[in-house]
């Protein structure tokens, strides 16, 4: 299966920004099997590639591969829902409790 | 509001806007940021498009639009008709989106809390890459829909106003709001994240829509109150019209013009004053279009242009009838001696005409403006908006230095007064009247000069008639009275005698007391 490319927009090194990196990290290790790219974007320090992505909320973490592009904003900590929101649940989980 | 703050102490941004700038008393307040409120179509996108527009047309400042709602390419799109190429202002660097639009995409999950952190940091980038001095954000109601946690968007544009004020913008944000007379925006918040506040609406009333623009507040500096009608005009956007900004500051004239029929010069004695406005009222048929005529052509006589605003008569109509009293209204036009706008009233607003009158005015250079007839606007909308179209109109021929006549038309045909009259006559300097008067079965004409600011006139009620050649003013109906309430009655000679023998003798007794 194709790797997962995750980028994710912060802000600055906030508490918050910290906290995402985190979850995010920890998600990608136990539900994604390791298999992603993950690029942290400071939107300080590039707000130009903020304006490209149309970034409103941070943190942002927008998932761009495979299609279909999907958005989930927040510090992450609800798992489930980022596992909903970027559309990876059903095929990786056999378990598969949906929703 | 408690600080007790001369206006001097916040400096305004003339925005380039010069008629929202005059009851702006000067413009928006500078540095801060200002909440434009009103319903869908109330003109808000036209006004934070043109606020930066006409900053980077006039005063070479940058401007950033933030967009929650439309996106950047529908702007460009809608705006272009007034005049305002968005896209070659940005090619030219002067100006930036922040597309905060929604995507067409699934809207983002939401897991865990966030803030708007990447919006500021594009708002801060665009203001810094095009050295912004205007910002404009539309709508932060939309900002509200795109998001779950209402609590912490509240919070966050906070955080956006008082960022603007941090980078040292001038700054409109815009907002919705259900009615045009309830709350001022749809959140209950937006005003209190704004220093100023401003309210656009757009009432119907009397089957016609009616746009004004209110200023609400400008924390610490002056402005003008209540709600000034203003229109969206297809070249240029809004204009307001500034009512009670206007000021009594017209200088008064003493030089007399022609009213083009000698008779009628000598009832005013001497002629109309250059700078008046006079009402002429009459019954149907009474001749109020051949004053009208009259006045035009003796202008054009000595060398005067005149402007004819006819919306009663055809073109055709016009021309035919002036050459039926001997008057070439064809040639004066291709001298330029005159000029003849013919429209039906219904084709635009009375807010519309009265820009496009002015508009005239100014390119024409008249010296004489006939409006035949204000009866014919009157039933163009509210009672409210015609006075205040005739207040515009009469003020402006003054700045101008124009001599205005104006005629009304009354419903009934014998006396009668019309709405018009009542509404405006305290608005002209002189009132001139024509009125039938039947006499032994037969239709005749009287005229009378009501009243001539600044100059005697001919109290009479004279007989007129009108030939071929025009009008002839001839004697004072001495054994009618009555004629003005519309019930003339007829007094044998000897009765007109004892009344004036009586008033004689009344004059003498009081200049004997003195």
């Amino acid at each position: 299966m194709a790797k997962y490319l995750l980028k994710l927009y912060v802000t600055g090194h906030t508490p918050r920004a910290a906290v995402a990196i985190d979850n995010l990290r920890r998600i990608c290790e136990d539900d994604l099997g390791g298999r992603y790219d993950l690029e942290i974007i400071d939107v300080l320090k590039h707000p130009q590639l903020a304006e490209d992505e149309k970034v409103l909320a941070t943190p942002t973490l927008i998932k761009s591969l495979p299609p279909p592009l999907r958005r989930v904003i927040g510090d992450l900590s609800d798992k489930e829902k980022v596992l909903l929101g970027l559309d990876v649940r059903a095929g990786l989980n056999v378990e598969g409790d949906e929703e | 509001m408690n600080e007790k703050r001369r206006s001097s102490a916040v400096e305004k941004l003339p925005t380039g806007i010069s008629s929202f700038d005059l009851i702006a008393e000067g413009g928006l307040p500078k540095n801060r940021t200002t909440l434009v409120s009103g319903t869908a179509g109330s003109g808000k996108t036209v006004f934070a498009v043109q606020f930066l527009a006409a900053g980077i047309r006039d005063t070479d400042e940058s401007g950033v639009f933030v967009t929650f709602e439309e996106s950047p390419d529908d702007i460009r799109k809608n705006v272009l008709g007034f005049g305002w190429d968005l896209a070659q202002m940005e090619a030219d660097g002067k100006l930036a989106f922040v597309d905060a639009s929604p995507t067409p995409d699934t809207p983002p999950t939401e897991s865990g809390s966030y803030d708007l952190g990447g919006l500021l940091a594009r708002v801060e980038n665009a203001v810094r890459k095009v050295g912004a001095k205007r910002v404009s954000v539309d709508s932060l109601g939309a900002v509200f829909s795109q998001f779950s946690a209402q609590s912490v968007i509240r919070h966050e544009l906070f955080r956006l106003a008082s960022a603007l004020k941090a980078l040292g913008v001038t700054a409109i944000l815009t907002a919705e709001r259900t009615e045009d007379y309830g709350a001022i925006a749809r959140f209950g918040i937006e005003e209190f994240i704004a220093d100023n506040v401003m309210v656009l609406r757009n009432v119907l009333e009397a089957e016609k829509r009616r746009r004004t623009i209110e200023i609400l507040k400008f924390r610490g500096t002056d402005h003008q109150k209540g709600e000034f009608p203003f229109t969206i005009h297809g070249e240029g956007g809004m204009i307001v019209i500034p009512l009670s900004a206007m000021q009594l500051r017209q200088k008064s004239s003493n030089v007399r013009i022609s009213s083009g029929n000698d008779d009628l010069d000598g009832m005013c004695d001497g002629g109309f004053f250059r700078d008046s406005v006079i009402l002429l009222s009459g019954a149907t048929g009474t001749g109020k279009t051949l004053t009208v005529t009259q006045f035009l052509q003796g202008g054009a006589e000595r060398g005067e242009r005149g402007l004819l605003l006819a919306f009663e008569e055809s073109r055709d109509q016009l021309f035919r009838n002036a050459s039926g009293w001997g008057f070439d209204f064809e040639k004066m036009e291709e001298d330029g001696m005159l000029r003849v706008v013919c429209e039906y009233p219904e084709v635009a607003g009375l807010e519309d005409w009265l820009i496009e009158i002015k508009r005239v005015i100014e390119e024409f250079k008249p010296h004489r403006v006939a409006l035949d007839s204000l009866s014919a606007l009157e039933r163009m909308g509210t009672i409210k908006a015609y006075r205040e179209f005739v207040i515009g109109l009469t003020s402006f021929l003054k700045h101008q230095e124009v001599t205005g006549l104006l005629t009304s038309t009354t419903s009934a045909l014998m006396g009668g007064t019309s709405v018009t009259e009542g509404h405006i006559s305290t608005l002209t300097d002189s009132i001139i009247l024509l009125r039938y008067v039947e006499m032994y079965g037969e239709m005749k004409r009287g005229i009378t000069v009501l009243k001539m600011r600044g100059s005697t006139h001919d109290k009479d009620i004279r007989e007129f008639t009108i030939d071929g050649s025009g009008m002839h003013i001839g004697r004072p109906f001495r054994h009618v009275t009555g004629i003005l309430a519309g019930a003339p009655v007829h007094l044998s000679p000897a009765d007109v005698e004892r009344v004036w023998t009586n008033v004689d003798r009344d004059m003498e007794r009081r200049a004997g007391q003195i």
